[in-house]
């Protein structure tokens, strides 16, 4: 159990209380009753723990919004202009976009699947939400820091965007958008293999499926990224896929498909579609953080969510600078990528695992 | 329910520089017929300056192309002059070189900014804004404005170069030269734009002269047609230049051909100023033409353009008909659509210059 657990075990407890005191005091039955069964053993663990996810929640947004921030400054310095300047540096921007995605008119095509066009893109952000509770900050900031499969169970949420989108894209009931759902099926698909097998080599060096072990094994042998080089690149490449962003930007390929699946969405909803991508973004630097670069292991002179968010921010910075350089490939070429190039590398980073592992090396 | 769907790409749709509707019939991704519908801004032009005078006509001229309006500009005096008979003095010609090269840059730049959006790199349509805000400030210095210059006459150029020009036009140039190889670093080593543009698009020098193409589309396919050098006006037949041309006839042979031709405007721009003469910018003309007709063509930025003005003798032109580059290249793009995926249509149309302010006049 985290600090923070603790720390909100005990509010949860002081807050039942006096919600039970108070119930109490109407001399009913029954309220007294649900008092007493408020301050069981179950309802605090589970108050508690929805309170961590909602702190947690918030916290990563904020940072995820920060990545959408840093993105727009540094690709206006390599675009030699000045990036956003509304607010302190630019950084209310976020919050000016907010507001106005908030308070537009939510519009739904006529002939569209209204049911699954409503449910599509919230599965969508669903899974996206759901996936910061999966990449820890510390081993003290965590919603379950220590879960032994927490690795499988973020790639596991992340590849059930590919389905969302799918049905977001067919039940608009625009060319364009079923174009924007294929293709984003197609590309996820693709490159999600070659991920899948980075991170395998990485369990086969560390023997630990959870964050916590897979960290510590790299804060007392070496960080990952220098073993498993190839498996890094390779990591880093998918994944700039994976959060759909240019050169792999073909779902939402503006040039040809208008905004690709989500052509048809509005207000907020496209927002936090739009957002989810920065969000898909944050998660997949986070996860090379932890697999490649040590996660939030560092010199004690800062916190260690300091040093998991720098990183991450580093990491980043490198999505940034792959935007800027290149231009949008097809998807040809992007399925070519990850089933001929990108999948080959991951398997033979597989092998250079393994073989340092029957080597003894590690 | 057919395997194969028609899209329509526009006539509000991203990719579209202009008003104008590309629909395209796709077979999974392939592209197996296509057809540009044009009309969208059709203003009637050509019906139009069949009520004005001559000099009413020159401002017009220019609201035809907002990408290089000066050439449209100078075509239209061009012509007239030819029509009454009177000729620019020399000082007038070289300036008018001077302006038209600068606009061909300007105009380059302009496309290859759009290219740039429509690949997916906002860095290569910034970066190429950044050096056309040069060029657009020479422009300014030379005619007061930015996008619509109406800075040649019939029988000359409205005023004579302002101080110094010489000089700030030779130093934006070697600027330019500099940072136009960073533009080639950025798009020619760069390992997705090559994908995204070599053997895409391709057209053969014959389909491409008997589709009727010009310009860059049509030297990319290793037809070395320029008029500058065909049919020389102006005082082209005095600058030293290379007819840039390649041979490969695909979508990154034209971003080259127009790459080099950049370069040479630069060199035709600086001797232009260096050999100047002095003398008179204009000459009078007469009100009314004398009756007759006369067909006279440049190379536009974008590829040969022509006017011919039929005169009754009155003040007002008869007939004035415009044949638009855009208008034949577009109508030369299922041929270079066919067999290729949707995304490719950005690059193939993109390099195209698409400017449906002459396409529809």
């Amino acid at each position: 159990m985290s600090t923070l657990y603790h720390e909100l075990t005990n509010f949860t407890e002081w807050l039942l209380g006096l919600v039970a005191s108070l119930l109490d005091w109407t001399k009913l039955g029954f309220l007294s009753d649900f008092g007493d069964w408020l301050q069981t053993e179950p309802v605090v663990t589970l108050v508690a723990t929805l309170l961590v996810a909602v702190i947690f929640l918030i916290t990563a947004m904020m940072f995820g919004l920060c990545f959408i921030w840093e993105e727009r400054k540094f690709l206006g310095r390599f675009m030699d202009r000045r990036g956003t300047q509304v607010g302190m540096l630019g950084f209310f921007q976020n919050f000016a976009d907010g507001i106005k995605v908030v308070l537009k008119e939510h519009i739904v095509p006529k002939d569209s699947d209204h049911a699954l066009f409503e449910m599509a893109i919230f599965a969508y952000l669903a899974s996206t939400f759901m996936l910061f509770g999966c990449i820890p900050f510390s081993d003290n900031f965590a919603v379950f820091p220590n879960v032994n499969l927490a690795v499988l169970l973020g790639i596991a949420i992340f590849s059930f965007g590919p389905f969302a989108i799918l049905v977001g894209g067919w039940a608009s009931n625009n060319k364009f958008t079923l174009i924007g759902g294929m293709r984003a099926a197609a590309q996820l698909i693709a490159l999600e293999i070659p991920l899948l097998l980075c991170v395998v080599s990485v369990v086969v060096l560390t023997g630990d499926l959870s964050f916590v072990g897979i960290v510590s094994w790299q804060e007392h042998n070496i960080w990952l990224i220098v073993p498993l080089f190839i498996g890094a690149v390779t990591f880093f490449v998918a994944s700039v896929g994976e959060s759909e962003r240019i050169p792999f930007d073909l779902p939402e390929a503006e040039a040809e498909l208008v905004e690709g699946w989500a052509t048809e969405y509005g207000d907020v909803r496209w927002g936090l579609q739009m957002a989810s991508d920065y969000f898909r973004a944050y998660i997949l630097c986070g996860l090379f953080t932890m697999l490649f670069l040590g996660g939030w292991a560092g010199p004690d002179f800062i916190w260690a969510e300091a040093w998991y968010l720098a990183k991450t921010f580093i990491v980043f910075f490198f999505f940034i600078w792959v935007r800027a350089a290149t231009v949008r490939i097809r998807t040809d070429q992007i399925l070519k990528l990850g089933w001929r190039r990108l999948l080959p590398l991951a398997v033979l980073n597989l092998f250079v695992a393994i073989a340092l592992k029957l080597a003894g090396v590690f | 329910m057919s395997d194969e769907m028609w899209v329509n790409m526009g006539p509000q749709h991203p990719f579209n520089h202009g008003l104008w509707n590309l629909r395209v019939r796709l077979n999974g991704e392939t592209i197996t017929a296509a057809e540009p519908i044009i009309g969208y801004l059709h203003r009637g032009w050509e019906k139009m300056v069949e009520n004005r005078t001559y000099s009413q006509i020159v401002p017009l001229a220019d609201r035809l192309c907002y990408g290089s309006s000066l050439s449209w500009n100078h075509l239209y005096c061009l012509s007239a002059e030819r029509l009454y008979g009177v000729e620019a003095p020399t000082r007038a010609k070289y300036i008018r070189v001077v302006a038209l090269e600068l606009q061909r840059i300007t105009s380059h730049l302009c496309w290859l900014m759009a290219v740039g959006t429509d690949l997916g790199s906002y860095t290569i349509m910034t970066w190429t804004i950044r050096e056309r805000e040069l060029f657009l400030d020479l422009l300014c210095q030379l005619s007061g404005a930015r996008m619509t210059y109406n800075y040649c006459r019939i029988g000359g150029v409205r005023s004579d170069i302002p101080e110094n020009f010489e000089r700030d036009v030779n130093r934006t140039l070697d600027e330019f030269e500099k940072r136009l190889r960073d533009i080639e670093a950025l798009c020619d080593e760069n390992e997705p734009f090559l994908m995204r543009t070599v053997g895409i698009g391709k057209i053969d020098a014959k389909t491409a002269m008997n589709l009727g193409l010009t310009g860059p589309i049509m030297r990319a396919s290793g037809v070395e047609m320029d008029l500058r050098r065909l049919d020389p006006y102006e005082v082209y037949q005095d600058m030293k230049f290379d007819i840039c041309y390649a041979t490969d006839g695909d979508v990154y042979a034209r971003y080259r051909v127009r790459i080099d031709e950049m370069r040479e405007s630069a060199k035709i721009v600086r001797q232009a100023l260096a050999e100047m003469p002095k003398g008179p910018v204009r000459v009078k003309v007469p009100r009314c033409p004398p009756k007759g007709t006369v067909a006279c063509h440049v190379e536009d930025p974008r590829g040969e353009s022509l006017m011919y003005i039929v005169s009754d003798g009155t003040e007002r032109p008869y007939r004035l008909k415009v044949r638009s580059p855009n208008f034949v290249n577009l109508s030369a793009s299922p041929a270079m659509l066919l067999g290729f995926k949707i995304s490719d249509v950005p690059a193939i149309m993109g390099v195209m210059d698409m400017c449906i302010g002459e396409t529809d006049r």
